[in-house]
């Protein structure tokens, strides 16, 4: 049995939607950035599949796939970082909790 | 070479992908989430190498499962007060799993009018010298940006996560 393209976004595609269900569900600020960093992981997962069955040879997804683990990486960097400053403030990271600005 | 990949080893490494991804969305202990996190990582990064992208599934093994494993592990622990605070109550929302069903209902949909042309594999498959030599011609400005993009970053994380005492 061999599998084409189709397979690896359908792949791609349930792995979104768990990190989105994550990213919308959980209140741990970190459960949630873990979630995005799912999601982030579907669409790397798409775009090399691209990149190996549309253009094999110039591999344009696996580069855009390794810049947007740069981007990844910044994030969860400065999330984290964030968190982390949220904590010393408010000694919480649960979302429900950071309602200063609600009227 | 032909513009297929392996049905069995693609299902087994899916499956440890999707698998481990539920079990972080379902374990109730932080630290348990972190590592079947690491371990869809992993995962990921064996279905890179069946998609013939060495390069890309290094990067994945070393950024991914390394730097930001260890570095979500690192914000575990310091934001927990007691060892206790690491089991959590069960996060279940009904509007959120509508919406995620609903989204991937709608792209599986579309998925399954899709079809793209599937170029065959040169004989030769382009690996990391071709990456390299690639990504220091063509993709030169975007490589250098991404440094600066990095390095903003870490002054960035930096500088919100010190603490400024007296403030």
């Amino acid at each position: 049995m061999r599998v084409g393209m189709e397979f690896f976004i359908g792949l791609s595609a349930i792995l979104f939607c768990l990190g989105l269900y994550g990213a919308l569900s959980k209140r741990s600020a970190v459960m949630i950035l873990m979630s995005l960093e799912l999601m982030a992981n579907a669409v790397n997962i798409n775009l090399v599949a691209f990149s190996r069955f549309v253009t094999p040879k110039v591999m344009t997804g696996q580069f855009f796939a390794v810049f947007m683990m740069v981007v990844a990486a910044a994030e969860i960097g400065l999330g984290l970082a964030l968190v982390l400053a949220l904590y010393r403030q408010t000694q919480t990271i649960e979302v429900q909790f950071l309602n200063e600005l609600k009227g | 070479m032909l513009s297929t990949v392996s049905g069995v080893a693609a299902l087994g490494m899916s499956a440890i992908v999707v698998g481990a991804a539920v079990m972080m969305l379902t374990s109730r202990n932080v630290v348990h989430a972190a590592f079947w996190m690491l371990g869809s990582m992993l995962g990921t990064a064996g279905v890179y190498l069946l998609l013939s992208a060495t390069f890309v599934a290094l990067v994945q093994v070393m950024v991914y499962a390394g730097a930001v494993a260890v570095l979500l592990l690192f914000v575990i622990m310091l934001t927990l007060r007691r060892r206790e605070d690491a089991v959590r109550s069960r996060d279940f929302s009904a509007v959120a799993l509508a919406l995620a069903v609903l989204f991937g209902g709608v792209m599986l949909y579309v998925l399954w009018g899709l079809h793209v042309p599937a170029a065959p594999m040169p004989a030769i498959v382009p690996g990391i010298e071709e990456f390299g030599l690639l990504l220091f011609s063509t993709w030169m400005l975007p490589f250098e940006i991404a440094s600066l993009v990095l390095t903003v970053a870490l002054v960035g994380a930096v500088w919100w996560s010190g603490g400024r005492r007296g403030r």
